[in-house]
């Protein structure tokens, strides 16, 4: 894509970045990298800008800059992704003994246990519902919809609801 | 085309629709069963005899098989993006094999145990 900008156009969409974005110079600088390695002669254009602005970091620094829904929406997703994979061990223990006796079967049933115990068991259902819950909304997106910005923003926003609501009436349940 | 030798299905394409086919997979038994435990609210007998059911024994083993290959996939996209060079420096590849072996180990024996469970 960037290869197809001229110098010309892309040293306008620099201006134009700078002036919508004076407090995200991150981003600037970050596409000044990528106009720089495609485009020689936009390069002595930046080193210009560069030279007025030098103190701008280098890199994206994600911790610096106001992350939108969907960031921690997403990254929620892979956090109760790798707390399931532990959660899984509970599951089966679960299963084994609900299937082993009547007398655990109905000890399981009568939620049964300490409260740790119980804790547990909703920390790890409760990933697995926000899990599940925002996979679904993954796989949407997948089949393309809801793509847009506003589509993602949306969909993250019902994506906590419904997961805050089930993942209540779960604790409900088990207490 | 730059290829992993870790990955599960060799190629990034592959890997994407193998976690989305098991996505499937568990949606539909996560949903079977919140769904027989809230609404049919099984006693000992039956659920038992739900599980001995074989259309359920082949649904619970592909939803088994669905939580290694997905969780696999998964695990190691986590792996190759956090334990790097750059976040870990030297020894870095060690610890992402390390971590990449333990999660194999504890998946497989997911499914063994599972089977096991399941065949009790
Ligand atoms: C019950 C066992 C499950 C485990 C252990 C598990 C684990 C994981 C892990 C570790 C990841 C990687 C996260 C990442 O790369 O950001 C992941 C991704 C994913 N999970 Fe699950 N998951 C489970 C169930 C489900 C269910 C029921 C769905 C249903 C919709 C689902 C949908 C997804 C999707 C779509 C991704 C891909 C995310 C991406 O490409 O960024 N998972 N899962």
């Amino acid at each position: 894509m960037f290869q197809k900008v001229s110098a010309y156009n892309s040293a306008r969409i620099l201006n134009l970045l700078k002036c919508f974005n004076s407090n995200n110079k991150q981003i600037i600088s970050c596409l000044e990298c990528l106009f720089t390695s495609f485009e020689p002669p936009l390069g002595a254009m930046t080193s210009v800008i560069k030279t007025v602005n030098d103190k701008r970091p280098v890199n994206l620094d994600i911790g610096s800059i106001d992350l939108p829904i969907t960031a921690y929406v997403s990254i929620l997703h892979r956090i109760s992704g790798v707390i399931l994979v532990a959660g899984v061990a509970v599951l089966l223990w679960i299963l084994d003994a609900s299937l082993s006796s009547e007398e655990s079967f109905n000890a399981i049933k009568a939620g049964a246990g300490s409260f740790l115990c119980k804790l547990i068991v909703w920390a790890v259902l409760s990933a697995l519902i926000y899990h599940t819950v925002a996979g679904v909304k993954h796989l949407i997106m997948d089949l393309g919809i809801g793509e847009s910005f506003e589509g993602g923003v949306a969909g993250s926003k019902i994506v906590i609801a419904v997961s805050v609501v089930l993942i209540a009436l779960l604790g409900v349940c088990i207490w | 085309m730059v290829t992993s030798v870790t990955n599960l299905g060799r190629s990034g394409l592959s890997d994407w629709l193998i976690q989305r086919v098991s996505a499937v997979v568990l949606l539909a038994y996560v949903i079977f069963l919140s769904y027989v435990l809230l609404a049919c609210s099984p006693d000992y007998q039956e659920w038992k005899a739900l599980f001995e059911n074989t259309c359920m024994r082949i649904f619970s083993v592909a939803a088994l098989l669905a939580i290694a290959m997905h969780a696999w996939i998964g695990l190691w996209s986590v792996s190759t993006d956090y334990l790097t060079e750059r976040t870990l420096g030297g020894k870095a590849t060690l610890l992402r094999l390390s971590f990449q072996a333990i999660s194999a180990a504890v998946l497989f024996t997911y499914v063994v145990w599972g089977i096991q469970i399941l065949w009790s």
